[in-house]
């Protein structure tokens, strides 16, 4: 970025580095490594005469790049449906008429019948909201516990680092798929809580060693040497000069993974131990409706399609978000 | 070498026993392999007592996790509630599973690195736009659904293929469930190869290499591939595990008989010897792999030297 340092700035240099690029079921960390250095200054910086932030950049650059309009419309359609079904959908997503069992579309129903006879359309409109809820709630979970305990270890080091070091080496020792069948088959809660607090159990890794890494270089600032040599603790030096720069890798990481986690979610309920009826979920439909591709594939097409398009969106959103707090595509 | 090597196995033990504990702790002391034992009937209350007592459930979960790390390193993995012993399953099911694992390798370095070095040349090209579109594409469907997919559309309509795998499970039976194991690795191999072969090309070595006239050929593999692939064996390095273990999704679907079948059923009937035995050769694959991994670090890239 062209303009100079504000020293009456926050002097928030940002050095955002992927770390360790860990392995996980995640699309960011390939690439997370472009997001090196990424050198950006100043708080909102909104009025004019302000040099402009990291983050004011990035939204001015995302404003103007058709996949991130593209993607962000689709997830606020989702967000929209997921909060209100009843707008797009009056029927009622439990309602089987068995005599119409895997009928083909016809008035009024757009994407026809599924396996009892219940309409696809409003299970494709209703499914929305357990498989959002799955995405959110896992990803708010793992960026939480893993940036703060990745932040945490990155910072003091020591003991703590090699002993979270460890733990993570454990968790990443498990295959995701195995570790849900083992922890979900014993658990009989049919919400979509054991499946979003299975998920952060074994999520938080990947955002820790994100996290863990970019601390690490934010800290060897000289901004940071200035902080505490101006008498600033550890908390203020902490949330004020090393959080906003070592975010970013972290969002996007994490906006891509919620992608993933709602694909986990349906391989999970593929696998019989995710999410159970009577939830409606797009899961637990195109699990249903995979077996029965040859005699009614229209059942699998539209949730898998809707599934598909989430999960799309959410990864392409997380894409334009890392190119745009990346200087070096500037 | 032989002193990092040593370093690297002894780190490798408290992963080793923190990953098989954290698995022996959620199918002991989460399920209750007794009342699996008996399926849907109730135990009578002394056979379930003497088989307690047999299968030590009433000791504390540390002691009886040494005992059975104990067993197993003499070789002895237990036996499965059918009476099979579990090492019988063990020696049927791996070799299927790691026959699968090959050829999604095969497929990932084959498809996915030439995918991503032409990407990764040709960047912005429609080539290139085309083939991350494809990979996107890929990675958001779910495994289950692409396998199903293809299986009705190769297996079913076109008949190239048996839509089920026979229990041998030979070579040429295993391309189109390798391929769908592969496919989200697949993606991630060519991203990961476009991305590190596009940020090579501009690197001062390669300009130095073709200012001082060599064939194009020659900079490409010798020059450009070498130090583009380093990220890339270390992703298919790490991948070895994680497709072993989900290779349960792929198994299921073409009704393989590997490790990933094996685990299902375990894990659905609770079958405790079962699960901890299989999880416990997984978890020893990858972290073998992984040490694998970094020793070829040192083939690859000559600045690394290990003390």
């Amino acid at each position: 970025m062209p303009e100079p340092q504000n020293p009456f700035d926050d002097g928030r240099q940002a050095v955002a580095p992927g770390g360790g690029a860990g392995g996980g079921f995640d699309l960011a960390a390939e690439e997370a490594g472009t997001l090196d250095k990424v050198p950006g200054q100043g708080g909102g910086g909104d009025l004019s005469e302000k040099p402009r932030s990291l983050w004011s950049d990035a939204w001015r650059d995302l404003r103007r790049n058709p996949i991130f309009i593209i993607s962000a419309l689709i997830i606020l359609f989702l967000i929209f449906i997921s909060l209100w079904p009843g707008v797009l959908a009056s029927q009622d997503p439990l309602q089987a008429d068995l005599s119409k069992a895997q009928q083909g579309s016809g008035p009024g129903h757009p994407f026809g019948y599924d396996q009892q006879g219940r309409d696809v359309y409003t299970r494709v409109i209703y499914g929305a909201r357990a498989s959002v809820t799955v995405g959110v709630c896992a990803t708010l979970g793992v960026v939480i516990l893993g940036s703060a305990l990745g932040g945490l270890a990155g910072y003091f080091g020591g003991w703590w680092d090699a002993i979270l070091s460890r733990i993570s080496d454990v968790f990443f020792g498990i295959p995701v798929i195995l570790g849900g069948l083992v922890f979900l088959s014993v658990i009989t809660n049919s919400t979509v809580w054991p499946v979003v607090g299975f998920m952060i159990l074994l999520g938080w890794p990947q955002i820790a060693r994100i996290a863990r890494g970019s601390v690490i270089t934010a800290k060897q600032n000289d901004y940071v040497q200035a902080a505490r040599a101006l008498g600033a603790g550890n908390k203020r030096i902490l949330l004020r000069h090393i959080a906003p720069n070592a975010l970013a890798p972290v969002i996007v990481v994490g906006t891509i993974a919620l992608g993933t986690y709602i694909s986990l979610e349906a391989t999970l309920s593929y696998l019989g131990v995710g999410l159970r009826p009577p939830t409606v979920s797009w899961g637990i439909d195109i699990s249903d409706a995979s077996s029965q591709i040859r005699n009614a594939p229209h059942m699998l097409l539209w949730p898998a399609g809707a599934l598909s398009l989430t999960v799309l969106a959410f990864i392409m959103l997380g894409d334009a978000v890392r190119d745009a707090l990346d200087p070096k595509l500037r | 070498m032989g002193r990092y090597v040593i370093r690297r196995l002894l780190q490798m033990i408290p992963v080793f026993i923190g990953s098989t504990f954290l698995i022996f702790f959620m199918v002991y002391a989460l399920g209750d392999p007794v009342a699996a034992l008996f399926g849907d009937r109730a135990p009578d209350p002394a056979t379930a007592a003497r088989i307690r007592a047999d299968l030590h459930l009433n000791d504390p979960l540390w002691k009886q996790y040494l005992l059975y790390m104990g067993n197993i390193f003499r070789g002895d993995f237990g036996t499965a509630f059918n009476g099979q012993p579990v090492t019988e399953l063990l020696r049927s099911a791996y070799p299927i599973t790691i026959r699968l694992t090959i050829v999604a390798i095969l497929f990932e370095i084959v498809i996915g690195i030439t995918l991503g070095v032409v990407t990764g040349m040709k960047r912005g090209r429609p080539i290139d736009t085309g083939a991350l579109l494809l990979t996107l594409i890929v990675v958001s469907i779910p495994t289950f659904v692409i396998g199903y997919v293809l299986q009705y559309l190769f297996g079913v309509k076109l008949k190239w293929v048996s839509p089920s795998v026979s229990p041998s499970a030979p070579f040429n039976e295993l391309i189109l469930p390798g391929l769908v194991l592969a496919l989200v690795s697949l993606a991630y191999v060519t991203r990961l190869t476009r991305t590190s072969v596009a940020e090579n090309t501009r690197a001062d070595y390669v300009r130095t290499a073709v200012a001082k006239g060599l064939p194009r050929r020659r900079v490409v593999v010798r020059h450009l591939l070498r130090n583009s692939l380093i990220p890339v064996v270390t992703f298919i390095g790490t991948d070895i595990g994680a497709l072993m273990g989900g290779a349960i999704v792929t198994e299921r679907i073409y009704n393989i008989h590997g490790v990933g079948f094996q685990l299902y059923q375990g894990i659905l009937r609770n079958n405790a010897p079962t699960v901890v035995g299989f999880v416990t050769i997984l978890v020893l694959v990858f972290l073998l792999a992984n040490l694998l991994v970094d020793l070829l670090y040192a083939v690859l890239d000559p600045r690394i030297r290990y003390a």
